[in-house]
């Protein structure tokens, strides 16, 4: 035990003084070295390139050796439209605190200001990255870092915009504390697996604020999502884990809270949902557990197609939605349990807390939108009231399987963390 | 001259127990909605249900009765030195004017207290328009028809039409063409109702999530827009004077 | 005063006046008598352009009452009811009228007075009984000392003491030179305050003579020579028609 205190401290003094692990270069205007490629070209697996505050332009920065590039006073790196920042291709290799910007976008190639390809444990931290096309680009990597970056994207259209951090092939990644904003995706998976996307902020994106596809045994917690163009997508996914998320304000026509297609044994726990068009749309979507969640003030608090089966809906509160489920079909293959909806108008005789008389929690009108979505024109008009209570009264469209047999009398609270 | 016998016959009215009925029912009622909503915005769309409800309805049946009960008085006036309009002028406003009361303060009184805000002024305001409207209505119903019970049935029959029938009417509409292209027309169609009129109006102003989907954006861009909204001032301009106009050219040639 | 030329009236099919020709002037009280449906009210309310004639021409101190209002300040009107909205006040509907008829500035307060309507004018019309609705009517048609009084049926619903200062009023109306027309069943009253008689049947005037010359020396009571005259009449035009 002594021996291996004894051997920390040294390799923390050696780190420190940075003998035995590489040398510092410093970059500056009036440094030796005044390029960072310069000090690239010079430097060996393990050194440092300190880069002093200043304006530098200079573009795809090939860092082939494992070295950690460290902005002081955050230097300004002016991409100027000329292809990538910095392409960090070995282990160990990090980049941090540096402002880079000014991308132009590629149709043909995915240029980015920060790329990770084929490699293992590096980090990307603390950096301002604006007016870039791929922001964060990690390719076929393992084990990496991204946190506290700030991403500010001025994206148009889809087609000549990149995503924020964008992650291809690549697993045990951790994504913590980043914002991004005005891209095209702020955080994008594709054939990722065992990471955990944490604490970020992803707003007023084009698309989605963040986007799995093809990405397996995932969580993300914390995360806040506002004002996105289509909320969050998770796609052709299974094992992923979503809690304690905020999906907000992601109003539009194809918008959504949270989409699911073609996700399976999942689970969805204390999110809060609110102001969406639709809060979660899920389609062919199999074993899902959502519960714990707040759903308020959505247009839909949910809409199950009726290809989703075996979904578990339970202790959730549902209050100030305009319409709280809505399906395409008249078959139900799901389960609702005590969830607390506030349009519950029944009674609790024994004052155990759950109502005595189900809650049918889709209502004809909706079902009617779904066919015909012209017909919310008709939204809150006294006509829609008096059908919805005519099939209250004489269910016959609606599946009676389709209810919450114990629904809560009052609100859960939630202990937030 | 109008303004004269105005006077007297709005505080006649104000002085009716039905006014003050009326006032108070629907402060208690706006009272009862913004205790249990706690929600300024929330109240306002519960709120626009009862509206909407009740104001075409009260303005209707109560314009109407007043109107045969007010038989006597106006043959009085109309044999004094004045002309027909402004006997019929001061009648229509003095109603409109003194309904108009009843519902601003009882439904703006608890409302502004809680949060006076875009879609509260808006709510009141079409609230007023409404009523005038409906009252314009309810005139035209009453000197069309020398009986009174025919007249209060024609005024039930309007509201019943406008209120839920033309719904109807809507709603097969699309649903026999649901698969044709009926977002234009339907908007256009909707918009000839004064209450469907003024329901999409304030709903739009409300962010209700619901109407942040396709078709809702279009009826956002719609009405959203400045052509939208003079368009829709307009035609509940419309609904209140022409129907009042004509009123009031049967008015001027009828036999008492 | 008050001139018609051959006005008519009809309801749908049915015929109320039938060119009805009349012609008062200053200083008379006519009676205007008939069974009901006989048009006196039309007649009446002709004049006052609450019914519009379909034909024929109506003068007011020589001038065509044809879509004019003007004139009607020189007339006083009495309705047989008035039922007035129940939460104004007496005084309220003395103020409307005084407003409509600003011009004016001297109103006549007699019947008000000997009525004693001072002690009701707070009163709201829904607390008022008939008698009294009667009265405030009476002293509002006499107001404006209007050179022409159009009365229906004024004393249906009023007591005997109150009767008898109207008939007096009415009586010194005539003497001051007003015209005053009285509709009324009440032979009686006619007799007691009219000097000249109209009387209607199916929209036509049946004979319009000064009372004198109706009784005509003979002794008889009024109503037996109205009687008579109207079995004559009729007897004498059916006999024409056959």
């Amino acid at each position: 035990m002594k021996n291996l205190f004894i051997i920390s401290a040294v390799f923390i003094l050696f780190l420190k003084c940075g003998f035995l692990f590489g040398k510092e270069i410093t970059v500056c205007s009036e440094c030796g070295i005044k390029t960072i490629k310069e000090a690239l070209d010079i430097s060996q697996d393990g050194d440092r390139i300190i880069i002093k505050s200043g304006y530098y332009r200079e573009h795809d920065l090939k860092a082939e050796k494992s070295v950690e590039i460290i902005g002081e006073s955050f230097p300004v790196i002016d991409i100027d439209s000329q292809g990538n920042g910095f392409i960090l291709t070995k282990e160990n290799s990090s980049v941090s605190g540096l402002i880079i910007k000014n991308m132009s976008a590629s149709y043909v190639k995915d240029l980015a200001a920060i790329k990770i390809e084929n490699t293992s444990k590096c980090k990307v931290l603390n950096n301002q990255l604006l007016n870039t096309f791929f922001s964060i680009y990690l390719a076929n990597s393992r084990e990496c870092v991204i946190s506290g970056n700030t991403i500010t994207g001025n994206a148009v259209t889809e087609t000549s915009s990149g995503n924020g951090i964008h992650l291809w092939k690549c697993r045990d990644i951790i994504i913590e504390n980043n914002r991004v904003s005005g891209q095209r995706d702020g955080i994008y998976l594709e054939f990722v697996i065992s990471s955990l996307i944490r604490n970020n902020l992803s707003e007023h994106n084009l698309r989605y604020g963040l986007h799995f596809m093809y990405s397996d045994s995932n969580a993300y917690r914390n995360n806040t999502f506002i004002s996105n163009g289509a909320g969050v997508a998770v796609m052709y996914s299974h094992y992923i884990e979503m809690t304690e998320n905020h999906f907000y304000h992601n109003w539009g026509a194809a918008s959504y809270g949270l989409l699911l297609k073609d996700i399976t044994r999942s689970r969805i726990y204390k999110n809060l949902i609110s102001e969406n068009t639709t809060g979660i749309y899920m389609e062919s979507c199999d074993k899902i557990i959502i519960t714990e969640n707040e759903f308020s003030g959505n247009g839909w608090a949910l809409k199950i197609m009726g290809n989703c089966s075996d979904n578990i809906l339970s202790k959730n509160n549902f209050s100030e939605n305009t319409f709280d489920i809505a399906s395409n079909s008249s078959r139900n293959k799901n389960f609702y349990s005590e969830n607390y909806w506030d349009k519950y108008d029944g009674y609790d005789l024994n004052k155990d807390g759950t109502g005595d008389i189900p809650y049918r929690p889709v209502s004809l009108y909706s079902m009617m939108l779904e066919k015909i979505p012209d017909s919310i024109i008709l939204l809150r008009s006294f006509i829609v009231d008096l059908i919805d209570i005519t099939e209250k009264a004489m269910p016959v469209f609606i599946p009676e399987t389709l209810a919450d047999e114990n629904p809560r009398m009052h609100k859960y609270q939630y202990d937030k963390n | 001259m109008s303004i004269k016998i105005l006077k007297y016959i709005f505080i006649e009215l104000v002085r009716s127990r039905f006014i003050i009925f009326y006032g108070i029912f629907l402060f208690v009622l706006s009272s009862a909605v913004i205790y249990i909503g706690h929600d300024p915005s929330k109240a306002v769309v519960t709120m626009l249900n009862l509206v909407l409800f009740i104001i075409p309805l009260v303005s209707l049946i109560f314009g109407t009765i007043h109107f045969y009960n007010s038989g006597e008085f106006i043959e009085l006036l109309l044999t004094q030195p004045v002309d027909r309009r402004s006997v019929f002028t001061a009648e229509y406003l003095g109603i409109a004017f003194s309904l108009s009361l009843a519902f601003a303060a009882g439904t703006g009184i608890p409302l502004v207290f809680f949060g006076f805000t875009f879609p509260v002024f808006l709510l009141i305001i079409t609230g007023v328009v409404l009523t005038f409207i409906f009252v314009s209505l309810a005139f035209l119903s009453s000197v069309m028809n020398n009986d009174k019970v025919k007249g209060i049935g024609l005024s039930v029959m309007i509201w019943l039409f406008m209120s839920v029938i033309f719904d109807g009417i809507i709603f097969i509409i699309l649903f026999v063409f649901s698969d044709y292209p009926l977002e234009k027309f339907i908007l256009i169609f909707t918009s000839l109702n004064p209450v469907d009129l003024s329901r999409i109006l304030i709903l739009l102003q409300l962010n209700i999530s619901a109407l942040m989907g396709f078709t809702g954006a279009l009826f956002r861009d719609y009405f959203g827009s400045t052509a939208g909204m003079v368009t829709a001032a307009i035609l509940l301009i419309c609904w209140m004077i022409i129907p009042g106009i004509l009123s009031m050219k049967i008015f001027s040639k009828k036999n008492f | 005063m008050i001139k018609t030329e051959k006005i008519v009236k009809k309801y749908g099919k049915i015929e109320v006046l039938k060119s009805i020709d009349i012609d008062l002037g200053e200083g008379q009280v006519a009676g205007l008598m008939g069974p009901n449906g006989s048009g006196k009210s039309t007649l009446l309310k002709s004049v006052l352009g609450l019914v519009i004639p379909d034909s024929g021409n109506i003068f007011v101190n020589g001038v065509s009452i044809k879509n004019k209002f003007d004139y009607r300040k020189f007339i006083g009107y009495m309705p047989q009811i008035a039922n007035y909205p129940e939460n104004l006040k007496v005084r309220e509907l003395f103020k409307i009228v005084k407003d409509i008829r600003s011009d004016k500035s001297k109103y006549d307060y007699e019947l008000f007075e000997n009525f004693g309507l001072g002690e009701i004018e707070n009163k709201y019309f829904g607390q008022l009984s008939g008698g009294y609705k009667q009265r405030v009517t009476a002293s509002i048609a006499f107001l404006f000392e209007p050179e022409i009084l159009i009365l229906d049926e004024p004393t249906s619903s009023l007591d005997p003491v109150s009767t008898e200062i109207l008939k007096d009023k009415i009586i010194k109306s005539g003497s001051e030179g007003r015209l005053v027309v009285i509709c009324s069943h009440l032979v009686s009253e006619i007799n007691e305050m009219a000097d000249r008689l109209i009387y209607l049947i199916d929209g036509k005037i049946l004979f319009n003579d000064r009372i004198k010359n109706l009784i005509n020396g003979s002794g008889e009571t009024l109503g037996k020579s109205i009687k008579k005259i109207i079995q004559n009449k009729i007897g004498s035009d059916e006999h024409k028609n056959s």
